[in-house]
């Protein structure tokens, strides 16, 4: 009689199983793969592009949970693509500062001939970056900075502190001459330097003009984040001259509670540079009227570099027969005057 | 209860005053007792949140009680209400769904797939929502057989989904942010009947449905039974495995409901929507007075306990204040509501068994965990 209850009890699970297969199968089509920039690089006139000696690079980036996140990990695959020469070994993205660890570790017990890794946490990771380094691995830290410039070889990251800044300068000059307009800030998270650093740059250029940030906010990088915490901030500034959103993919939730909230006296500067902002200033329908660009494709120029440290290469259009140690990339304000300049390297969201 | 009346939803408010009455035919303690024993039950939340309320209007005055602003706060509410709602089902019956966060975003990405709109854009946005529904259902329901069936407890089952059902989101949705094209669909849901936005409509009709399914249902009464003893229930006739499957469901359901309103108030579909929802719903239904071990809970507290959550970060914002000190005051209000919460029951447990009630109310479950709960 059990067996028989057993056999049953088989039976009921089996369905399930393949009732969630039919499931799984349905409707989950998505086609359109947007198609990554990147490719083997065609800039210089140098021997650098020229196929050497095989290196083994070991690749390691926070999970990549939002749109900017995600082109950087699928940019610096696609450049490794590009080249006959390079081999990317990839490790699962992840947001738990031990298991990126663990990874780094794991590279250096392979012997990889390079590290490029975008941490979580920049300081929680520099002790295992140094040890990849005393180990003779040279590591390239990408967007967040370690806090022992010996932990890296070079260190290229996107200017968080210039990305405040050319958001300041900005709203100051639509603004300038209105000293008592309220200004609004919607950050990320707030725990990550990244996030302090955008912070500072944006009051301090602010307070050039006279100007300062009258309400403030922070979200987390996500849609959900940024249409919850705008939609408790319109509440408490019922009047907003501008308003600076720190990321682009929060900033879609931002957008869906100032449309919600039905608000349009302000205008709006986003962050990051994704290509729905883009299109959004395009088209000029919305509060949104720039954007300033934080480069999605600093990790695929940390291959490159990756690449050109363990082959003994140097850059090929600087003097220096060394790759230098540190590249701040620039961080442009994005309008409707050169927003084509710009979007076709944008990252979707 | 007067402070409810603030809240405008004027379909949750009726809730409190009609929810003492426990099934009649269970239950046969003194009127007068279980009236003040309802006010009293939730007696600390709403402490709690009139006191936040007050100092919300002495912090940013007219910014905080403007009806704007309780819209506002309502419409934030809605999502994780009611979830919220799902998870009080949940945890009386004695288990409780981590994965209720991955499942409301693996149910919108699921309906803002391309295929998915487009079978939408012909046939009617109806269709995202029924298989936003149907995701979080057959998800619920995946939890519960393994739970039920299968035997595993409830925290690593839905553990496992939660992996589970927010990688499979990310793979569907290849980590991009899927953009809502129907625009009848955002008409509807982000506008409003007599004044009042849709998702709070949405949200008081599942409050309500959730009420009287818990306190008017026989289903209600099993799952009390279930959660307070399922060893018992089971000897009083309740199919307790098909109890807890349709449990899990529910939690599912309310998932999918969720992920419909969370579609329309950020007009995308993304594996990143609910993150840490597990934990919010878990904590407005704890300080809403329902027991962590099953048994015992109230719906009207959840909708409080969600309600407190959300006017907090609302009087934080409008004050300018930092998330870091939200979440500090957070944590205090979890750790007093519940403090609060204890010692009124304590004090109510102490007037009643002095009644020489039955030996069941000592253990202060009030409503039907008795094995005497009627046989299907």
């Amino acid at each position: 009689m059990s067996a028989t209850r057993q056999r049953r009890r088989l039976w009921s699970t089996a369905v399930c199983l393949v009732g969630a297969g039919a499931m799984v199968a349905g409707c989950t089509g998505n086609t359109p793969e947007a198609s990554s920039s990147g490719g083997g690089g065609n800039n210089a006139a140098s021997s650098n592009d020229d196929t050497g000696d095989t290196v083994t690079i070991g690749f390691s980036a926070p999970a990549a949970d939002h749109g900017w996140m995600a082109q950087i990990t699928a940019a610096a695959r696609a450049e490794a693509d590009s080249y006959d020469d390079v081999e990317l070994v990839v490790a699962e993205g992840t947001n738990d500062v031990s298991t990126q660890i663990s990874q780094v570790e794991t590279f250096i017990n392979d012997g990889v001939d390079a590290i490029v890794l975008l941490p979580f946490d920049g300081a929680a990771l520099t002790p295992i970056a140094l040890e990849a380094m005393q180990a003779g691995i040279p590591v390239i830290n990408v967007d967040r900075e370690f806090n022992d410039p010996d932990a890296a070889r070079v260190t290229i990251l996107g200017d968080n502190y210039g990305m405040g800044v050319s958001a300041g300068t900005y709203i100051c000059s639509q603004l300038g001459d209105q000293p008592d307009a309220v200004v609004a800030e919607v950050a990320g998270i707030d725990s990550l330097p990244l996030t302090q650093e955008r912070s500072q740059g944006f009051s301090d250029a602010l307070a050039d003009c006279g100007l300062d940030v009258d309400n403030r906010v922070a979200a987390e990088f996500t849609v959900e984040s940024g249409e919850e915490v705008t939609a408790n901030l319109l509440q408490a500034a019922p009047q907003i001259d501008a308003l600076w959103n720190h990321d682009d993919d929060q900033g879609i939730g931002v957008l869906a509670a100032i449309n919600n909230a039905g608000r349009d006296e302000f205008f709006m500067v986003g962050g990051a540079g994704s290509a729905n902002a883009m299109r959004s200033i395009q088209a000029g329908d919305s509060v949104l009227q720039a954007t300033v660009i934080y480069p999605a494709s600093q990790a695929a120029d940390g291959v490159r570099l990756a690449r050109l440290v363990a082959q003994d290469k140097a850059l090929s259009d600087l003097i220096d027969v060394e790759v230098p140690r540190r590249i701040t990339l620039s961080a442009p304000v994005v309008t409707a005057d050169n927003v084509d300049q710009y979007i076709d390297s944008a990252f979707e969201s | 209860m007067s402070e409810n009346t603030r809240t405008t939803t004027g379909s949750t408010v009726a809730a409190p005053d009609a929810r003492p009455t426990p099934p009649p035919s269970t239950r046969t303690p003194s009127g007068g007792g279980l009236l003040s024993g309802s006010i009293g039950r939730n007696l600390g939340l709403v402490v709690a949140f009139a006191l936040l309320c007050i100092v919300g209007i002495v912090t940013a005055g007219d910014r905080f009680a403007s009806t704007d602003n309780v819209l506002t706060i309502l419409r934030l509410a809605a999502v994780v209400g009611v979830v919220s709602i799902g998870m009080t089902f949940v945890i009386i019956g004695g288990g409780i769904d981590l994965s209720v966060g991955a499942l409301v975003a693996l149910s919108s990405v699921w309906a803002t797939t391309l295929a998915t709109q487009a079978v939408a854009a012909d046939v009617h946005w109806i269709v995202m929502v029924g298989t936003a529904v149907l995701v979080g259902a057959v998800a619920g329901l995946v939890n519960g057989v393994v739970i039920a069936y299968g035997k595993l407890v409830a925290f690593i089952a839905t553990l496992a989904m939660l992996a589970a059902a927010r990688g499979l989101a990310e793979i569907i949705a290849n980590r991009r942010t899927q953009i809502v094209q129907d625009q009848d669909f955002l008409r509807f849901f982000s506008g409003s009947v007599l004044g009042i936005p849709t998702l709070v409509w949405m949200f008081a009709l599942v409050a309500v449905a959730g009420w009287v399914l818990l306190n008017r249902t026989t289903f209600g009464r099993r799952t009390f039974a279930v959660g307070g003893n399922a060893e018992a229930a089971r000897l009083a006739g309740i199919r307790v495995q098909r109890h807890t499957v349709a449990l899990y469901v529910l939690s599912g359901v309310t998932c999918g409901i969720a992920a419909v309103m969370l579609m329309a108030r950020t007009t995308t579909g993304s594996s990143t929507h609910g993150t840490l929802l597990e934990l919010d719903t878990i904590a407005a239904v704890v300080i809403g007075g329902t027991l962590l071990i099953g048994g015992r809970g109230t719906i009207v507290g959840t909708v409080i306990g969600v309600l407190i959550f959300t006017t907090l970060s609302n009087v934080f914002t409008l004050n300018n204040l930092s998330s870091s000190a939200q979440a500090v005051a957070k944590g205090v209000i979890i750790v007093a509501a519940v403090l609060l919460q204890q010692r009124v029951a304590a004090g109510r447990r102490q007037r009643r068994s002095s009644k020489a009630l039955p030996p069941t109310a000592a253990e202060g479950a009030p409503a039907g965990a008795s094995p005497g709960v009627p046989a299907p």
